[in-house]
């Protein structure tokens, strides 16, 4: 990674795995226009609720956790795509008017 | 992610190689490169992505790909062990920055004044050689002394550091020039050295001055206009 993340998701998912939880990672893995976070960007999320990293602003984190509940729940991964003129219950807007994709997968 | 691939990209990053992980979208296959197995294409996708640092989906004749690279952090060598390395080395720590300081000068490199920092007390030159700074590192000289910053530069200057930086006036980085110059230095080379370093934000204080430097590092590193200086 370039200028990094100083909070390393990878350390804190595996940390989570270690103690038991089950965890899903999410990805970054297209942007257009004004996203905040690259593609790359990571956010680790467990079953029972606990988050790391950051998908965007802050503005899709509650909507990649839930999608993600469902990829530790049947273990199929998701590709998930987030923008202003979307209207899926999860897929709430980008204030700032960008696009993103966004790829879950269970840790396991 | 299997947990056999999840822990070999966490030993690929703890051991600093570069790697990238593939993922075949939407199906969410995935492979670690390199990989003497894997595609042509991918391969060659995967090397770009490393050397660009850059992340992205492409789509080769396998269908899409994301590819996330991960290359090991970038690297800061401060050289002098001062009161204002002291500012810069926990905020490039910040930035995820490797930093390693040198200075030869024990009572100024001590681990109580840098605390979970690299320390190296070889003498500049021979610090600066076994660093071995490429096109990733970051070198920069901060203690006003001609026989330790000047060596340090010297060398530095001979690697493929993409940031070299000097702290000291116009005026003392004028006679700086002059020395690096007598070393057998054109002015290509010693256009390389940003002096005074740091970005022009009338930095008073020592984390004024290390946040001047850095703003400066992350405007080259990124290529914004603030990083290009005139003349």
């Amino acid at each position: 990674m370039s200028l990094g993340n100083t909070e390393d998701v990878f350390a804190i998912a595996a940390s989570w795995l270690a103690a038991g939880e089950q965890v899903a990672l999410a990805t970054v893995t297209e942007t257009w226009g004004s996203s905040p976070r690259p593609a790359g960007s990571h956010m680790a999320v467990t079953a029972s609720g606990r988050m790391a990293g950051s998908v965007s602003g802050g503005c899709i984190e509650a909507a990649v956790a839930q999608a993600a509940l469902r990829s530790i729940a049947d273990g199929n991964p998701q590709l998930l795509e987030f923008g202003v003129t979307h209207e899926r219950a999860w897929e709430v807007g980008l204030a700032c008017g960008g696009r993103v994709k966004v790829f879950v997968e269970k840790l396991a | 992610m299997t947990p056999a691939l999840f822990a070999a990209l966490i030993a690929a990053r703890a051991a600093k190689q570069p790697v990238v992980l593939a993922t075949r979208l939407p199906t969410g296959a995935q492979l670690l490169l390199p990989d003497p197995a894997a595609p042509a294409d991918l391969a060659e996708a995967a090397c770009d992505a490393l050397r660009d640092d850059r992340s992205g989906t492409v789509t080769l004749a396998g269908g899409d790909w994301f590819l996330r690279a991960y290359n090991p952090p970038l690297r800061l060598v401060v050289v002098g062990a001062v009161h204002i390395a002291q500012a810069l080395v926990p905020m490039a720590a910040q930035l995820g920055l490797a930093v390693v300081v040198v200075d030869p000068r024990r009572a100024f490199a001590s681990a109580e004044r840098f605390p979970n920092v690299t320390i190296s007390t070889d003498w500049p030159d021979e610090a600066i050689d076994a660093l071995a700074p490429d096109a990733r590192t970051a070198v920069v000289t901060l203690t006003h002394d001609p026989k330790l910053d000047d060596p340090a530069l010297d060398r530095a200057l001979r690697s493929a550091a993409f940031y070299i930086g000097a702290l000291g006036s116009r005026r003392s980085h004028a006679a700086r020039l002059g020395r690096l110059r007598a070393l057998g230095h054109d002015e290509t080379a010693l256009a390389r050295i940003r002096g005074p370093v740091g970005l022009d934000i009338a930095a008073v204080t020592a984390p004024e001055i290390a946040l001047a430097v850095l703003a400066e590092f992350v405007a080259v590193r990124r290529g914004a206009r603030l990083g290009v200086r005139a003349g």
